[in-house]
């Protein structure tokens, strides 16, 4: 018999908060976290704006922050939000001989993590100083000379994508498979999806799972814009993000961590650990259509969603609420309406579905995660979160979107969906815990 | 629950050693390395100027005309992908829409795609005008670069460089519309990558998959990386011999670029279509090191120990019964000790005795595309029963008791082991089968 998986710790760094249940309170009080760039000075970027984790001080969070000194913001975050989960359920961190029953043998971590940011002084200044204009070509003797005097080893190794899962298992002590994937903003989903797969095949008992990301630097911001996929809506960051609205010009980037202790059933029963809910089904699906665009009916979309309901085995009727990827930019939440239309059918209308990217921004690679844990918020509140700033309609987007204000209802399932950049798709369904 | 099993029936390649699997293996046969002075920019600067680069190679001729648009957005790293992939499938016999769109052998939903990535960095000369456009009084000023730099940038320039459009530019030439992962572990990552495709097969997901991992490293600010990180040789003078992995007179680890991918297929649906069969694949564990610097393993290879004991109990074998060891082996001399540990620790006294054939000293560190590189030259030598000689260990270091391969070994190879770990902590262990007709034995 497969082991049945379920949540039991959560916890979140992200730009409405720096913990869960006050992320929570700002989203079901409509609040967000947008407001001017702060990190850097973009006052002269086409997107000045976006959805910053302010404030945030990893010494208020762990004991050990000497072990991660060197931890750019993605880490960071992760740290933090693996703490207050491992706290929820009951694990012990920062520790060689912890208490809580659990093998570190046999306690994994999955994340869905992004590269951290360039180091931008060193970065720009060493190629500005060997770029010659006139001949066109790079004097490499002077950049190698600016980037070793500038460039520090710790700086450029804090970088890569799989530090924010390294850190985490020496925090957490954590020895079974340890993976970091960067599906771009389906990252978290899928890293919550694999977890889940690994403990159904008996290669952990535990997950740490979710993602951390920020691409809130120049070079992110810059990408971005050039792709035109960022708000430029600057006269008013805090309703920028407005997913399914007619007037929707782009996604508002945001950053943070969003983790989730998974655990097999008969582990948490052994160690009486408090359930939060239940995954019961995550699809996965490759569009392997175009470099640039979202397939034009969601081929890939449709696939991940049937294949988590398949997973599921639930019928598809037994969706009480989508947290759909709604990015807010006018690809995006067109071609995702269609794809809930095409699986869901005449059905499709009377499922609610929203997008929390309204209030948090987009978290890239941890979105998903966050996503997922609002779902099982929902399912504790029987409260749906809204989608903020829906007041212009778009005539092909006609789902309940849940507008402007949280709605209370019965809530026994729920699903959270991910697409990204280049084509990858997941889809996560949990549900409300019965033993 | 049906019991999967998996196979490995096709290989493809790119290394500095050549653009396919054959011509890698001959080479790696005739102890040749493709370690050499970098040649693509002048690297004399540098602390360590010598790496692993790939031979001229025409990328067209790997990209069917309904993709050709897309070659303007692929990275080197995504070059390196398609190629070996192209390779990769073909070898399988497998025909997908970049061969014969009329005639795919399998329904795209049923195919898997897992290609492990680096930290791709961006070509510094394609942004250096736009950056030098936005210096003032000698300084970068992100003010000047907002309004002047940033529109001089290609509009879908961040597409080259996400890791995941290895996975999307492949999955694109070949259908693959199945379940997808873009691992980013560092030099871990095909390992992971492979481990999780296998697994997608045997839960009935997919009945094949492509896996491993691509990485350029040969880019002055990824090479800068791994010097200032310790990581890189100091004895650079001759560059065939520098890279010396357990060694006594090990200097550090020599970076390259590469590409290697493999067909996972499930076992019976090989057999049915008369596959060429390399190896079953039975045994994959992972782990992680706590090494308080991220840099390699923990002193006492604890984290790559537990991945190689965990892959012996999924393959059910004893360590006796490995033929073969292909390890990380960097020449990093704290981290080949401690991997020479792990393996000790893991595997007792056969440790010591089982042939160990170190490849970075001929292949360079390709980063995330060393192990599928590693996996496919143990598929190699099981195909061929032989096991080639180690080159640049004359004296081994004191520490590391493992059984360098001196001499070219010819014998039936029926396990062998493939070992992965990275900076950032991750570990894997891979171990193959060779399966002889009867697959049931």
């Amino acid at each position: 018999m497969t082991e049945r998986v379920v949540i039991t710790g959560t916890g979140i760094v992200c730009p409405m908060g720096h913990d869960v249940e006050t992320v929570w309170h700002g989203i079901l009080n409509v609040e967000n976290g947008m407001g001017e760039m702060g990190i850097f000075d973009a006052s002269t970027f086409p997107t000045k704006f976006s959805a910053e984790v302010k404030d945030f001080d990893l010494s208020t969070q762990i004991s050990q922050p000497q072990k991660h000194s060197g931890c750019l913001r993605g880490s960071s975050f992760a740290l933090g939000a693996t703490a207050q989960a491992c706290k929820q359920a009951g694990i012990d961190i920062e520790t060689d001989s912890p208490t809580d029953g659990i093998d570190r043998n046999n306690m994994g971590i999955y994340l869905g993590a992004g590269e951290g940011a360039v180091d931008t002084d060193a970065f720009f200044n060493s190629v500005g100083a060997a770029w010659d204009s006139e001949n066109r070509e790079m004097d490499w003797k002077k950049w190698s000379k600016v980037a070793l005097e500038k460039m520090t080893g710790t700086r450029e190794l804090e970088q890569e994508a799989n530090m924010p899962s390294g850190h985490l298992a020496v925090l957490t002590g954590a020895r079974a498979t340890n993976r970091s994937c960067l599906t771009a903003c389906a990252a978290s989903t899928q890293a919550i999806g694999e977890a889940t797969l690994l403990i159904r095949s008996g290669k952990a008992d535990v997950m740490i799972a979710g993602g951390a990301h920020s691409m809130i630097h120049p070079l992110g911001i810059t990408g971005f814009n050039r792709l035109t996929a960022l708000s430029t809506r600057n006269d008013s960051p805090e309703t920028a993000s407005r997913p399914f609205s007619g007037s929707r010009d782009g996604f508002v980037i945001g950053e943070g961590a969003a983790i989730l202790v998974l655990e097999s059933f008969s582990s948490a029963k052994k160690r009486g650990a408090k359930i939060l809910a239940e995954v019961i089904g995550f699809g996965s699906s490759s569009d392997a259509f175009r470099v640039t665009d979202m397939h034009e009916e969601a081929r890939g979309g449709r696939a991940a969603i049937n294949y988590a309901l398949e997973d599921a085995g639930i019928e598809k009727e037994k969706i009480d609420y989508i947290n759909t990827h709604g990015t807010s930019t006018k690809e995006n939440d067109s071609i995702e309406t269609k794809a809930i239309k095409m699986v869901f059918g005449d059905n499709a209308k009377n499922i609610p579905v929203s997008s929390t990217k309204s209030m948090s921004g987009h978290l890239i690679g941890a979105a998903g995660a966050a996503e997922l844990i609002f779902c099982a918020l929902a399912l504790r509140d029987q409260t749906i979160p809204p989608t903020a700033n829906l007041n212009d309609s778009d005539p092909d987007l006609d789902l309940d979107y849940v507008p402007n204000k949280p709605r209370k209802a019965d809530l026994n399932i729920v699903m959270s969906e991910s697409f990204g950049f280049g084509g990858q798709n997941d889809a996560v369904i949990i549900k409300k815990f019965e033993e | 629950m049906t019991n999967r099993r998996v196979a490995i029936t096709g290989l493809g390649a790119i290394s500095p050693l050549g653009l396919t699997v054959s011509e890698m293996w001959d080479n790696i046969c005739q102890g040749k390395s493709g370690i050499d002075t970098i040649s693509v920019f002048d690297a004399s600067s540098l602390p360590c100027p010598i790496a692993g680069e790939i031979q001229e190679y025409k990328l067209r001729s790997f990209v069917p005309k309904f993709h050709r648009k897309a070659v303007k957005l692929m990275s080197r790293d995504i070059e390196l992908a398609v190629i070996a992939a192209d390779e990769a499938f073909k070898s399988s016999g497998i025909v997908t829409k970049a061969t014969d769109p009329d005639n795919m052998t399998l329904d795209p939903k049923r195919i898997s795609i897992n290609i492990g990535a680096g930290l791709i960095s961006c070509d510094l000369i394609e942004l250096a005008p736009a950056i030098s456009e936005s210096i003032n009084n000698g300084e970068f000023d992100l003010k000047i670069w907002g309004e002047k730099g940033l529109p001089l940038v290609t509009p879908l320039w961040l597409l080259k460089y996400l890791p995941n459009m290895l996975d999307c530019h492949v999955g694109i030439l070949h259908d693959i519309q199945g379940p997808g992962n873009s691992i980013t572990c560092g030099e871990a990552s095909s390992h992971l990558s492979i481990s999780e495709a296998s697994s997608t097969i045997k839960r009935n997901a997919a009945d094949a998959a492509i896996a491993g991992g691509g990485e350029a490293k040969v880019n002055p600010i990824v090479l800068i990386r791994q010097s200032l990180m310790e990581r890189t040789a100091t004895q650079t003078q001759d560059p065939q011999n520098a890279c010396k992995p357990f060694a006594s007179d090990a200097s550090g680890c020599v970076f390259g670029e590469g590409a290697g991918l493999v067909i996972l297929e499930e076992l019976e649906q090989a057999e049915n279509r008369d596959a060429q069969i390399y190896a079953e694949l039975v045994g994959c564990g992972e782990s992680a090191s706590h090494s308080l610097d991220y840099k390699g393993l923990d002193a006492d290879g604890k984290g790559l120990q537990i991945a190689i004991e965990k892959a012996i109990v999924e393959a059910q074998i004893s360590p006796e019964d490995i033929d073969l060891i292909i390890p990380h082996g960097t020449a990093i001399a704290v981290d080949d000790k401690a991997e020479a540990t792990a393996i000790i620790n893991a595997l007792g006294e056969a440790g010591k005795t089982i042939p160990v054939l170190p490849t970075k000293s001929m292949l360079s560190n390709t980063g995330a595309a060393s192990g599928g590189i590693d996996i496919i030259v143990a598929a190699m030598a099981m195909k061929n029963s032989t096991i080639p000689a180690a080159i640049n260990c004359e004296k081994i270091a004191d520490g590391c008791e493992l059984n360098i391969v001196k001499e070219t070994i010819s014998k039936p190879i029926k396990y062998a082991l493939i070992c992965s770990y990275t900076y950032g902590g991750q570990t894997a262990a891979i171990i193959l089968k060779k399966i002889d007709g009867d697959s049931n034995d």
